[in-house]
């Protein structure tokens, strides 16, 4: 009774664990299934590289390039801004912050981690929108800037989590060792920890700029969703994820507009793929 | 202890019962984000005095609305456009027969900041601004700034009536796009709020959301015809030029729940909620 008690749990955990995977895959499918039909209409060349996208014309015109170009601006914008606060943090978090303060910090940034992006993207129009309008004098404040700014919040949680575990699991005599040679905390720091740690804190960034390239209702709010290719990052820009959001509702099922809002979450999938099994490399290298 | 589980279980208990009691007399109606005031006014007023019915009224766009009576998930469709030929064939081939039910009307005001010293236009030059002819406001006798052009996404009906009738001046073989550089906002509030803090932008919407903070421009037709303001008035009499009927669909003649709902939209209370909602009666 007992091993069959057991027997019964192990399969069901067996079909639990399994079943992440058998969801992806499901969800891959899907997505291609409906995705690759927009081939019928708009050749996969001009499909990504195509200047105009108005999806609801006679005859539509399905060109994502400004929706590429577009996310990828405020990915970089907020990978910029991110990367070097969430590693300074990370730094100050695992080797200088005395305990009780090192206490306060990670609660405050696992408190950041869970604000609703919604709650941001909204804090960001009232707020964050008007000051950077007001500051570089710019027509508008809903640009590809401000949508990097509130991202580089939403990534920060991530890098900063990540690359604290990376510098604490560097072994202690790494550390004793460079100061047993008369190394300062800076030079251990920048000399020793930060190099120990790096395929950790690379995994990290990448997990970050995973999480902005995937987010969708801060973008849609801020950044003013113009699908013009942008000439600097002062400008509105629109997103991959913002055009899927934004349209999934009004595309007819079966319609060629429906067929490219799933072309774009292919091309959105196969983006996080390739960052995320970058993460994944750089994570297995450190072990 | 136990008594909270019983409790608990008291409570679940009727809540299935009134849940499986809502399934049989509650409708769905869902779609245009312009109608969802009025729609909600309407749902509150008629559940006041029907008691044990249920509408539930969500907005997402009259694309939205349509697709999801195609998909049946809802009952009933609002819509601040006509359905589109493409949408029809498709709910045929889902056994779904668009039924179209006129129910008010509305006027598009043209909004922009009260700092921008212009306050009136013809449809040519809004054709000309929102296609991105017009880059400056000096162009057309206002300062020297960039235009900021506001639209609202393509799930909106509105979106879609001011192409039609205002970038292409009704003619159905003109190939006029919303600039590229135009901002898509995802809702009216976000275009008023834009407005109200943008002294360069332009931006439509229904003449609902007017507010203090928002100048509405008045239109004329072309140079030679008066300029009018969104106003009720002017609606009802045809003078502003830039109005549009709003409907409701139903899949095919409206019938039970549905078609009592929608005759309390039409009946005297119902178009005195229109009204109210500052939309233009149809009766």
């Amino acid at each position: 009774m007992r091993r069959f008690k057991e027997f019964i749990i192990e399969k069901l955990i067996l079909v639990c664990g399994v079943a992440s995977i058998f969801f992806v895959v499901l969800i891959f499918l899907f997505l291609a299934k409906e995705g690759l039909a927009v081939i019928k209409t708009v050749s996969p060349f001009k499909f990504l590289f195509g200047k105009s996208w108005y999806p609801i014309s006679e005859p539509a015109q399905l060109g994502i390039l400004p929706l590429i170009l577009g996310s990828l601006l405020v990915t970089l914008g907020a990978a910029i801004i991110s990367v070097p606060i969430g590693v300074g943090c990370a730094i100050y978090i695992a080797e200088i912050a005395p305990v009780k303060l090192k206490e306060i910090l990670k609660a405050g940034i696992e408190m950041l981690a869970a604000i609703p992006s919604v709650v941001l993207g909204f804090i960001g129009m009232i707020t964050l929108a008007p000051l950077v309008k007001n500051i570089f004098h710019l027509p508008t404040g809903l640009t590809a800037l401000s949508g990097s700014i509130m991202l580089a919040f939403m990534a920060m949680p991530t890098i900063v989590s990540i690359a604290e575990d990376a510098l604490y699991s560097v072994p202690k005599n790494y550390k004793e060792g460079a100061f047993a040679l008369g190394a300062t905390h800076w030079q251990t720091i920048w000399r020793v920890m930060l190099p120990a740690a790096s395929s950790g804190i690379v995994a990290a960034v990448m997990l970050g700029i995973g999480r902005v390239i995937g987010e969708t209702m801060a973008v849609m709010m801020i950044t003013g969703n113009a699908a013009v290719i942008p000439k600097s990052i002062f400008v509105p820009v629109r997103t991959l994820t913002a055009t899927i959001a934004a349209e999934m509702g009004e595309a007819v099922v079966g319609s060629e507009h429906y067929f490219a809002l799933f072309a774009i979450g292919i091309v959105l999938f196969v983006i996080s793929f390739a960052i995320n099994v970058t993460a994944d490399l750089f994570l297995h290298k450190r072990q | 202890m136990f008594k909270k589980v019983l409790s608990g279980l008291v409570i679940l208990t009727f809540a299935t019962c009134a849940f499986a009691a809502k399934d049989k007399n509650s409708i769905q109606v869902k779609g245009s984000d312009t109608m969802v005031n009025l729609g909600q006014a309407w749902a509150e007023k008629y559940m006041q005095e029907n008691p044990g019915d249920f509408v539930s009224v969500t907005g997402g766009g009259s694309g939205t609305g349509f697709s999801s009576l195609i998909s049946a998930t809802c009952d009933i469709a609002m819509a601040s456009r006509n359905i589109k030929e493409k949408e029809i064939t498709l709910a045929k081939q889902k056994g779904v027969i668009p039924f179209e039910i006129k129910v008010a009307m509305d006027g598009l005001a043209i909004v922009v900041s009260p700092k921008n010293p212009l306050s009136k236009l013809t449809i040519d030059q809004l054709a000309n601004i929102f296609t991105g002819k017009i880059k400056n406001w000096k162009e057309i006798g206002g300062k020297d700034e960039v235009i900021v052009v506001l639209s609202r996404e393509v799930n909106s009906g509105t979106h879609v009536y001011f192409k039609e009738h205002v970038l292409r001046k009704n003619d159905p073989n003109s190939k006029a796009e919303f600039s590229s550089g135009a901002l898509m906002l995802s809702s009216s509030q976000a275009i008023a709020d834009e407005v109200a803090g943008n002294s360069a932008a332009i931006g439509y919407y229904g003449m609902g959301y007017i507010s203090a903070k928002q100048k509405p421009i008045m239109v004329a037709k072309d140079e030679k015809s008066e300029y009018e303001s969104p106003t009720i008035e002017n609606v009802v009499n045809g003078k502003y030029p830039i109005s549009r009927p709003l409907f409701l669909y139903a899949n095919g003649q409206p019938q039970g729940l549905a078609k009592k709902f929608i005759d309390f939209c039409l009946s005297k209370e119902g178009q005195d909620i229109v009204l109210k909602t500052d939309f233009v009666p149809v009766k």
